[in-house]
């Protein structure tokens, strides 16, 4: 590889020059690798306008009583919040950034089995959200819902539901266009040689999550038309005044919206997985193992939506089922840790900023997890439901998950996606800042939600003051890493760093091209004749 | 492994992706109208007497007319790609145009049934359905709403058929290359075996 | 090994006699819902509609000729499908 760094390279996918020049080139772009970073930049916009939202939150929670806002407009932050968070960056997060950048690479091959259904997705994605988030600005106000829609009250608030429930749809089929096209490309155009089990991990749990995105969304994408419906058209499926089950609508949406948290967390699963091996440049632990547990976290993850029911007032039968299935779906999780462990056992372990990441990925994962055990367990939740205790835990597990998932993927390929490598000692401060705001943002909500602090209120009681001052500050302390982290890889974006094919000695398909990679990635398909991972 | 290889060769040409893409959309598809039929049968099981009582006000015949119209349409697109790879294109084309010929009596049918209904003042937002009973309110919906959304997918149906009816025309669909009027064939056995649901749960409540 | 099954023609004949039998199948569903069974009827309504859905699967829809990847996929699908409609009535069944 480091002879043809010497020769002259074909323009990589950066620089390439197809038919439009400039930003036109980019958004005509069928190259998987341009889509991917295209859904990085708009991506990153939403998540910092996200971010920028829950800070006005936190902000607003230093003290009792009105600080900054009143409840009308504390409802629409939070409901707004919620959807840009979920719906525009955790939920397409690392599988349309990094799926599309990396699987077709790891698995040989040029490019997506479609790829301009797979620019099409991207058009629907930007659609949908731009639909979303004009639902705060237009019509009769931002909608103030929650991001869970919950019927009645959805379908009689006079504030924009329509806008926002049709963005979201819209946003569901992207996603359902993108998991289908990453199917078929994995049973069609995987490089010669390279079978079912010698496919890197990453490119199996997109596998898992294209599944869950074909199956599940469509069952939303249906409710939240019939919630438009039933707004527009004056018929009835989910208001008791006419005879319909909230109750419904919440199973309906949760049949979507827990299998939901798996798209999220199955494809972060997959690039710690990559990372860990890496850095402990040792083969992984139990391949199979990690294959069969993605493939049953999808599986089982389906079966599980009524723990988010507990309280709703479903039948007792359905309640023990569900905290009983949801116990199961920790099995394949708690695998997957002790395969990560397994693998570090042993491993010279290469002690860099996308280690570290994927080190605080798995310590907040737990910590997200064995919270989620207190919330499963029936008796329990009823006592935390719709507390503090709540937010903190899936803020945990979907930010703590995916977030720290994502800026680890992003670290770990970073030099393969722009051929520069960043100040890796910078980048390590600003994950230590970044680590320490994170949990002394969403640890104290742990307490405050025991203590009975309820969520989604822009107001408290006075006994919960002392620890929502905790939170607030760490709330400043996690942007300030976060702003570090940001411009340290803005910087290496512009600097002059030498470019490096493979620099933390990556076993995949992607390490062993050029970077930034060319425009069909491969000079000619390679041929595979081992294993994924053939350290030692 | 060698089919993998040939596939590279060819990279803007692969059929079985293209079907397996489609049989992906159908899936989604089955759980979209899945969906529905979770709330059809909860209603229905909470409300029994009202779903029978209501049902009555829907003409089996029409209904079964509609049933079989679809089953005859669903044979002829399966006969035109039996044709079209017998290289006959002049029965496929045949065939083709005798599908359309159906879905449009469907279609008409159909407007004629809703007709009906929206004479009597029954219809989504009108005043009689708002002062109906909780399960003939709830029964009336999701017959408008599963229909409606059925007969969305007929036209997306003929659209697809009318498409792959030009391209054998025109000679881009032959014996060798067919999978745009498979997939549209199947995209309207879909439609078909919706239908074959929708049938006894709305027409033959007993 | 794909090549092969796109070779698959069904003959026409097959086909028609495939729609007689659906028909067939349709007019008994409507004879047995006109007739007495209690709770049978929509047992009996259904059972013949997913007889129905699985000979168009089969058929039309050339499941039992292609690739056996189609089927089992499928049949996975609407396993999954069915499960779901039972795991929600537990919530309905027991309320």
């Amino acid at each position: 590889m480091t002879e043809q760094t010497q020769h002259k390279r074909e323009p990589n996918y950066l620089e390439y020059r197809g038919k439009y020049s400039g930003i036109m080139g980019w958004l005509t772009s069928t190259d998987h690798k341009r889509i991917g970073l295209m859904y990085f930049y708009a991506m990153m916009t939403f998540f910092l306008s996200g971010v920028v939202m829950g800070l006005l939150m936190k902000l607003e929670l230093i003290a009792p009583g009105e600080q900054l806002m009143g409840a009308q407009t504390y409802n629409g932050l939070f409901t707004v919040h919620g959807l840009t968070m979920i719906f525009l960056f955790v939920i397409p997060g690392v599988a349309a950034v990094f799926g599309n950048l990396f699987m077709p690479i790891m698995i040989g091959a040029k490019d997506v089995s479609f790829p301009r259904l797979n620019l099409f997705s991207w058009y629907l994605y930007m659609i949908g959200a731009v639909i979303v988030l004009s639902s705060q600005f237009m019509g009769d106000g931002p909608p103030d819902t929650g991001w869970t829609f919950y019927a009645p009250y959805s379908l009689k608030t006079q504030t924009n539901v329509v806008a926002a429930v049709t963005g979201a749809f819209i946003l569901g089929f992207s996603s359902i266009l993108t998991g289908l096209n990453f199917i078929v490309t994995m049973h069609r155009l995987r490089a010669p040689g390279m079978g079912w089990m010698r496919m890197p991990l990453f490119c199996w749990t997109l596998y898992g999550t294209g599944w869950i995105q074909l199956l599940a969304t469509p069952v939303v994408g249906i409710t939240f038309l019939m919630v438009i419906a039933e707004r527009m058209l004056g018929i009835g499926f989910f208001d008791p005044a006419i005879g319909g089950d909230p109750i419904l609508y919440q199973h309906l949406f949760w049949i979507y919206s827990h299998p939901a948290v798996y798209i999220m967390i199955l494809p972060a699963m997959g690039a710690i997985t990559e990372i860990v091996i890496t850095f402990s440049r040792k083969t992984v632990f139990g391949y199979s193992a990690m294959v069969i547990s993605s493939m049953a976290i999808a599986f089982v993850g389906y079966f599980v939506w009524g723990h988010h029911m507990y309280t709703s007032g479903m039948s007792t039968t359905a309640r023990w089922v569900f905290s009983f299935i949801t116990f199961l779906v920790a099995i394949p999780s708690a695998i997957k840790v002790f395969n990560w462990t397994a693998t570090l056992y042993k491993g010279s372990i290469n002690m860099q900023t996308p280690f570290f990441w994927a080190m605080g990925f798995i310590f907040v994962f737990m910590i997200g997890g064995f919270s989620g055990l207190v919330l499963g367990s029936l008796a329990t939740d009823i006592h935390v439901h719709d507390t503090a205790f709540v937010v903190a835990h899936f803020h945990y597990i979907v930010f703590g998950g995916t977030g720290f998932a994502f800026f680890a993927a992003l670290h770990y390929w970073y030099p393969k996606i722009y051929g520069k490598i960043y100040n890796g000692k910078i980048a390590n401060i600003g994950l230590i800042i970044f680590f320490t705001g994170f949990n002394v943002l969403y640890f104290p909500m742990f307490i405050l939600g025991i203590m009975g602090m309820p969520r989604r209120y822009y107001d408290y009681l006075e006994q919960f003051h002392s620890l929502n001052i905790v939170s607030t500050v760490g709330s400043w302390i996690m942007a300030t890493g976060l702003i570090i982290v940001i411009v340290n890889l803005l910087r290496a974006r512009r600097g002059s760093g030498k470019e490096i094919d493979n620099p933390w000695d990556g076993r995949t398909l992607e390490w062993q091209i050029a970077s930034p990679p060319i425009l069909e990635n491969f000079e000619e398909i390679p041929v595979v004749d081992h294993e994924p991972y053939d350290y030692k | 492994m060698e089919t993998t290889a040939t596939h590279h060769a060819d990279m803007h040409r692969d059929d079985d992706a293209s079907k397996i893409g489609m049989w992906l959309f159908i899936f989604t598809e089955i759980l979209l109208f899945g969906g529905l039929f979770i709330v059809y049968s909860v209603y229905r099981f909470r409300n029994p007497v009202a779903f029978h009582i209501a049902h009555e006000e829907l003409s089996i015949t029409m209904g079964l007319i509609n049933t079989i119209i679809l089953l005859i349409s669903s044979a002829t697109v399966a006969i035109s790609i039996s044709a079209i790879q017998k290289n006959d294109r002049k029965i496929s084309m045949m065939m083709l145009g005798l599908t359309l010929l159906f879905a449009l009596i469907f279609l008409v049918n159909k407007y004629f049934e809703w007709g009906a209904k929206f004479e009597h003042g029954m219809y989504p937002g009108s005043d009689l359905m708002t002062m109906l009973s909780h399960g003939d309110m709830l029964f009336f919906s999701l017959y408008f709403f599963m229909t409606g959304l059925h007969a969305v997918h007929i036209i997306v149906g003929m659209i697809l058929l009318s498409v792959s009816l030009f391209k054998v025309r025109s000679g881009a669909i032959h014996s060798t290359r067919f999978v745009l009027l498979e997939n549209s064939g199947l995209y309207w056995h879909l439609v078909d075996l919706i239908w074959i649901f929708l049938f006894p749960l709305f027409y033959l409540i007993h | 090994m794909s090549k092969d099954n796109h070779h698959h023609i069904v003959e026409y004949r097959n086909h028609i006699l495939v729609l007689a039998l659906l028909i067939a199948l349709t007019v008994i569903t409507v004879a047995i819902t006109s007739v007495e069974l209690g709770p049978y009827n929509t047992a009996a309504a259904m059972v013949i509609a997913s007889i129905k859905a699985a000979i168009v699967l089969l058929y039309f829809m050339h499941l039992r000729f292609d690739q056996k990847i189609y089927r089992f996929m499928a049949t996975i699908v609407i396993l999954i499908f069915m499960a779901v409609i039972v795991v929600t009535f537990f919530d309905y069944l027991y309320r």
